[in-house]
């Protein structure tokens, strides 16, 4: 029997799992992620002459739960057609019963990597917003993400704010935006399934580290399983308290993402996290604890966002973007009510090209006056 | 094609159909556990002799004889009717035997029991301490990862072998010769060998090779997958060892 070289080995394990699109118009020419789902390829779609991305149920077996995940996510993502969402193309079995969709080929770097670059608070803010807006959408068509995070979010090579890995989202059971309560379908496979993320007890993880805090995980709650990434996960998902899933969690994670972006930590240490998830009490130090150049209303916007009671947050990502966008138009903003001093301020910085007319329009009568009385 | 161990009769050839052999050790009938017994030592005796030499720092006399002596007990005492699916992988419980074994050996002063009316097993050892050396170095204080890396490339060398029977049984030898040519020289090659070259050089469309360049590869995936199915208890393990064996690195 041949002898296989380990360099070998690594190229049958990758052929070997390659999938097999021989008789479609795309052909794979190398893996380009991996993810807990799924594994994205780069190929070519020869008839139109373009790269585009495939992305390939992992499972190696036919697997029913996994395999209908995934397309729900391919389901999911087409009904999404949204600037901040990348568009899919195609659906599709392979011959050995693997799921695989293919989507656009988005160029760029993941927010986790991309945001030293970003060197102001304002730029930080300007992609968070369009973060935001992509979330609204998504919810406004009765859908919720559940995995918002750094690693999540492509930003393009013009620019563009992608959010990505819609493997754990949920389609809310009445669909559109403004019902109330916003309840998840009673009947679902996500959450019943451990799925293919790694499956770990809440003491397990280290979200203080940005290695477990970008993973996605299966946590065993006393309440079932629950997918998401511990760092930015709310503390109803935490706790595995399915039914009061909702928009809110969205929230809460892009809170989180606000945070990390502003202090450039997570916003719970391994401890918070674990006396979140047994339900004790836990605090977040605010971001301008952390950062002294984050304003009170900014700090105020992200608390509110990360408010442990689901209640007391922004009632979906687009309440949130719209308060942001108050905020950095010099507006008084939803979650911070400011002093009187601080509100004369604010208002003379909005208007300060009419206030400074006015100002000197004073001086120069003064002036006049009292030279007129010499 | 040549096998390196005659275990299991002159029909070397892997079933076509593979039920677990793990399950079919416990069979009333001897036929069928001795195939069993066959198709798991066939994918276990080279990891598990590379492992005696690695962990135990066995000479490779030494290692033969325990490798021998312990598949020998496995199937005379039915060591593997005893594995229990929802405990541990298959691989795991075998390795834990083993140590088990050759602790056991080392202690009673290595005493191995040899000939009488005990089963005999002819396995290619040269052949296995020549890869053993030739090997690329590994880490000795990682033994059940060295186990691990064995056992694919002993899955894996089996299913090439299986593959050039199928292939070349069913008229399709050049589909063979391509997957030969680009798939088993590994890497080194892959970034300078192109579908547009071995078109040129096999006197075909370029799409052509693209196709039995995807259906060897199919058929090797579907090999491999039925010798995990041959060698795992049940689905569960079925698929997590499917998952760390095929798992695609990026």
């Amino acid at each position: 029997m041949r002898w296989l070289s380990d360099e070998t080995v690594d190229h049958l394990r990758r052929v070997a799992d390659w999938p097999d699109l021989s008789a479609t118009k795309y052909r794979v020419i190398q893996p380009i992620a991996d993810g807990g789902m799924g594994t994205v390829y780069l190929a070519r779609d020869g008839e139109l002459d373009r790269e585009v991305a495939i992305k390939v149920l992992k499972d190696a077996v036919f697997d029913v739960r996994a395999t209908e995940r995934m397309r729900r996510e391919a389901r999911i993502v087409a009904r999404l057609e949204h600037p901040g969402v990348v568009p899919l193309h195609d659906l599709g079995l392979l011959p050995d019963g693997r799921t695989y969709y293919v989507m656009k080929l988005v160029r760029g770097r993941r927010l986790d990597e991309h945001a030293g670059d970003l060197r102001t608070i304002n730029d930080r803010l300007r992609v968070f917003g369009r973060l935001c807006d992509a979330v609204a959408f998504a919810h406004a068509h009765g859908v919720i993400h559940r995995d918002v995070k750094p690693q999540n979010v492509m930003i393009g090579e013009f620019g563009e704010v992608l959010l990505l890995d819609w493997g754990v989202a949920k389609v809310l059971e009445n669909g559109q935006a403004g019902e109330s309560p916003n309840r998840i379908e009673a009947v679902e496979l996500g959450d019943e399934t451990a799925g293919p993320t790694d499956a770990i007890g809440t003491e397990g993880i280290d979200v203080g580290s940005m290695n477990d805090a970008g993973r996605t995980v299966t946590l065993l709650t006393a309440n079932g399983t629950v997918v998401g990434t511990p760092a930015f996960m709310a503390p109803e998902q935490a706790r595995g308290q399915l039914d009061r899933v909702d928009r809110r969690c969205d929230v809460f994670a892009l809170g989180a993402v606000l945070y990390w972006l502003l202090t450039g930590r997570t916003p719970l240490d391994r401890d918070a996290f674990q006396r979140m998830a047994r339900g004790q009490g836990f605090e977040i130090a605010a971001p301008r604890r952390l950062n002294r150049e984050v304003t009170r209303p900014l700090s105020a916007i992200c608390m509110k966002a990360l408010a442990v009671d689901a209640g007391d947050r922004y009632a979906d990502a687009g309440a949130l973007g719209a308060d942001l966008t108050r905020y950095m138009n010099g507006m008084p903003v939803e979650a911070y009510r400011a002093g009187v001093l601080e509100r004369t301020w604010r208002l003379v910085v909005r208007h300060r090209i009419a206030v400074l007319l006015i100002v000197t329009y004073l001086a120069v009568r003064t002036l006049l006056i009292f030279f007129g009385r010499r | 094609m040549k096998d390196d161990t005659d275990i299991g009769g002159g029909d070397g050839r892997f079933p076509p159909t593979q039920r677990s052999a793990v399950l079919a050790v416990r069979s009333a009938d001897p036929v069928v556990r001795r195939r069993a017994y066959d198709t798991l030592i066939r994918s276990y005796w080279k990891p598990a002799y590379k492992y005696v030499r690695l962990k135990w720092g066995a000479s490779d006399d030494e290692a033969k004889d325990l490798t021998q002596g312990f598949l020998t007990r496995a199937i005379e005492k039915g060591v593997f009717d005893q594995y229990d699916a929802s405990r541990a992988a298959f691989r795991t419980y075998l390795r834990s035997c083993l140590d088990g074994y050759v602790f056991n050996e080392r202690k009673a002063g290595g005493r191995l029991k040899r000939g009488g009316d005990r089963v005999v097993l002819s396995l290619d050892f040269v052949g296995a301490e020549d890869e053993y050396r030739r090997g690329e170095p590994v880490d000795p204080r990682d033994p059940e990862a060295y186990f691990h890396r064995e056992w694919v490339r002993s899955v894996f060398a089996e299913a090439v072998e299986a593959l050039r029977t199928a292939l070349e049984g069913s008229g399709r030898a050049v589909h063979f010769a391509l997957f030969e040519r680009y798939d088993l020289a590994g890497g080194k090659v892959e970034s300078k060998l192109t579908y547009e070259t071995l078109a040129r050089e096999f006197a075909l469309p370029v799409t052509q090779v693209t196709n039995y360049l995807a259906a060897a590869r199919r058929e090797f995936r579907g090999i491999v997958l039925e010798q995990l199915r041959a060698v795992t208890g049940n689905d569960t393990e079925f698929r997590d060892e499917a998952r760390a064996l095929l798992g695609t690195p990026v």
